[in-house]
């Protein structure tokens, strides 16, 4: 007799053989995650030539990105229009040849035209059972910046001081989905468009996170909210950080996720210190 | 002994097919349908009760009739069939009443499969690209049919914790398409240009109405107990449906579509408003659960649109199949009369 009743499921059997694939007549390259590498190919076209001769990026310790399997890229996040996750995604896709996947707040996706032309450059709402889906079943890479909005929000004055990291669920999924966590710390982000001061009773307004008044709308008037300054970007791509611990687990030590969170911000934020050291000029790096 | 089958909705387009379906298995001895309307289907075997939506006399129908199995398929999920009223008294109170008749001590009920829809997600822009079946939606249900089927569900869950001898499968699926099924987004999908929402073009899933008429039987058949979504795999996007279907979208404006969908209710295109939720945002629903039950899909979402597509272009120009009408005096004077000679097999 088996146990019934609850809706609890019987426990199944495992699954039969590779059944023949079904005739599945697509007409779009659009992947289940709303990414389309044509429109990807096409972004990149257009973006080669600001990512060159605008910002300059320059990477250094690309090859500490995994060429294969699953991994978690961590960064810290600025300017009111993020100039640091277009940056890099191109960087990484063009050099490695993957596609990285972008997670973001939900925000986005409400966003009409936006939210589309987001989700096919390959943005996913920043959702636990996407991330894992994504890292632990499609080996992909994915890249979050666990600061969020309050990354992006900080004034200039705040510049390269890393707000909190959320509360660690960056940490939580790479070890559910056991895949490293890649930090990457980014400079030149902050300078690109810089937050002089904030106007909530807009943001509330409006319905956005915060609204922002930025250095390049008093210097371009509203076309300030789509011109970066050329700061040069330098990325540095930090040593990856793996956890000993089994893939899969319903829950995972509170402290040991809030430590290995911390760890990595402390990281990050040192590599930005030690980047700003060498730095002689905003423009050229 | 073979199964004693009471499907409810007979005259509906879940009820009718379903029966159709059991009619062909031999292990199936008896099959009551329950229903307001005739079966809109050709039945051989099937007997049909009228009963108003509430099932009233269900009570008396079980203990008469000794069933052990009821597949509920009489809950609407397209809200534009009705008004939310009707729609309440038949999801929400024929619901209980269903469960209040199986569950009486006597009940002869072992089995119970019911069909749900994968409205209970709802579609918001916080959602995962795909829920589980113990996902649990964050936004508080809006419209009618989202609100009512959630409150059906709440009654299919009681009734399997108060009787646990009872094997309940609740199955959720996902938008049907189909060669015969119609529902607002088939509609929509047959207009000149197809409705969207500017500056959305959200991933959509499918289902095709044979893998859903499969599904119900395949829990029965199996006897897996628990909650499943069907549907087929993959997410297309709402622009690719369209031209899947040979058409081009118009755009509606993304702050009040509901006013602007309004105008399309005069060509018999009704979106209502957990469809427009569902044209933004999108929906999928994680269909690997069912399939590691063992469930094969006949249909990808892509496939299924296709297989519509198909059929709406064969139907422009040969026209539609003559509509079957169910003649009760005929339907008991073949079922029933001594002088119908049957054959082996042939039930009744």
């Amino acid at each position: 007799m088996k146990t019934k009743g609850a809706l609890v499921p019987v426990s199944l059997p495992p699954p039969a053989e590779e059944p023949e694939p079904l005739p599945d007549p697509r007409r779009s390259d659009v992947d289940e995650w709303g990414r389309s590498q044509h429109m990807r190919e096409l972004a990149h076209r257009v973006y080669q030539p600001i990512y060159d001769n605008w910002f300059r990026v320059e990477w250094e310790g690309l090859e500490r990105v995994p060429t294969e399997g699953g991994a978690l890229l961590v960064a810290n996040h600025a300017g009111a229009v993020p100039s640091d996750a277009p940056a890099i995604m191109h960087g990484i896709e063009t050099e490695l040849g993957r596609p990285v996947y972008g997670l973001a707040d939900h925000f986005f996706k409400g966003a009409p035209v936006v939210g589309t032309l987001w989700a096919r450059n390959g943005g996913v709402v920043a959702h636990p059972d996407n991330a894992y889906r994504l890292l632990r079943e499609q080996d992909q890479l994915v890249l979050v910046f666990p600061e969020g909005s309050k990354g992006t929000a900080k004034t200039y004055s705040e510049r390269y001081r890393l707000r909190r990291f959320g509360r660690g669920g960056f940490v939580e999924i790479a070890m559910r989905a056991g895949v490293p966590i890649v930090p990457i710390a980014v400079v030149g982000a902050e300078e690109s468009m810089p937050i002089l001061f904030k106007l909530p009773s807009m943001a509330r307004a409006l319905g956005v996170p915060y609204f922002p008044v930025t250095a390049n709308m008093l210097a371009l008037g509203p076309l300030g909210v789509l011109a970066y300054f050329p700061a040069k970007f330098k990325l540095k791509v930090l040593d990856p950080v793996t956890f000993d611990v089994p893939p899969d687990q319903p829950r995972y030590s509170r402290s040991r996720i809030m430590d290995a969170s911390e760890a990595i911000r402390q990281q990050i934020q040192e590599a930005l210190h030690e980047m700003l050291k060498k730095r002689r000029s905003i423009w050229f790096g | 002994m073979g199964r004693r089958v009471l499907v409810t909705g007979l005259g509906t387009f879940w009820g009718g097919r379903v029966a159709q379906a059991l009619e062909a298995d031999p292990d199936v001895d008896v099959i009551i349908g329950l229903d307001r309307e005739e079966p809109s289907v050709k039945l051989e075997r099937t007997e049909y009760v009228r009963s108003d939506e509430n099932y009233s006399i269900l009570a008396r129908i079980v203990k008469a009739t000794r069933v052990d199995t009821i597949i509920h398929t009489f809950l609407i999920v397209d809200s534009t069939q009705m008004s939310g009223r009707t729609l309440h008294e038949i999801n929400v109170i024929g619901t209980m009443n269903l469960f209040a008749a199986a569950s009486t001590p006597e009940s002869t009920v072992r089995s119970v499969v019911v069909k749900s829809s994968a409205l209970v997600y709802g579609a918001a822009p916080e959602d995962p690209v795909w829920c589980r079946e113990d996902h649990r939606r964050k936004a508080p249900a809006r419209s009618r049919v989202e609100r009512s089927l959630m409150e059906v569900e709440g009654y299919v869950r009681d009734f399997a914790v108060d009787n646990p001898h009872v094997s309940v499968s609740l199955l959720r699926f996902s938008n049907v398409v189909g060669r015969d099924i119609t529902t607002p987004l088939t509609k929509a999908l047959q207009l000149p240009l197809v409705p969207s929402v500017f500056g959305f073009d959200p991933r959509i899933q499918f289902v095709h109405e044979d893998d859903v008429v499969r599904a119900m039987l395949f829990v029965l058949g199996e006897d897996v107990p628990g909650i499943f979504n069907v549907a087929g795999d993959g997410l297309l996007p709402w622009s690719e449906v369209a031209r899947i279907c040979g058409k081009r979208t118009f755009a509606m404006p993304f702050v009040g579509t509901n006013l602007a969908a309004a105008p399309l209710r005069r060509i018999g295109v009704d979106l209502p408003s957990e469809l427009i939720e569902v044209l933004k945002y999108g929906r999928g629903i994680d269909n690997r659960r069912l399939k590691q039950a063992g469930f094969t899909y006949d249909y990808t979402s892509a496939g299924a649109v296709e297989a519509f597509a198909e059929t709406v272009r064969l139907r422009r120009t040969v026209g539609a199949e003559p509509a079957y009408r169910y003649e009760e005096d005929v339907e008991t004077f073949f079922r029933h009369s001594p002088a119908v000679v049957r054959q082996q097999g042939d039930g009744g």
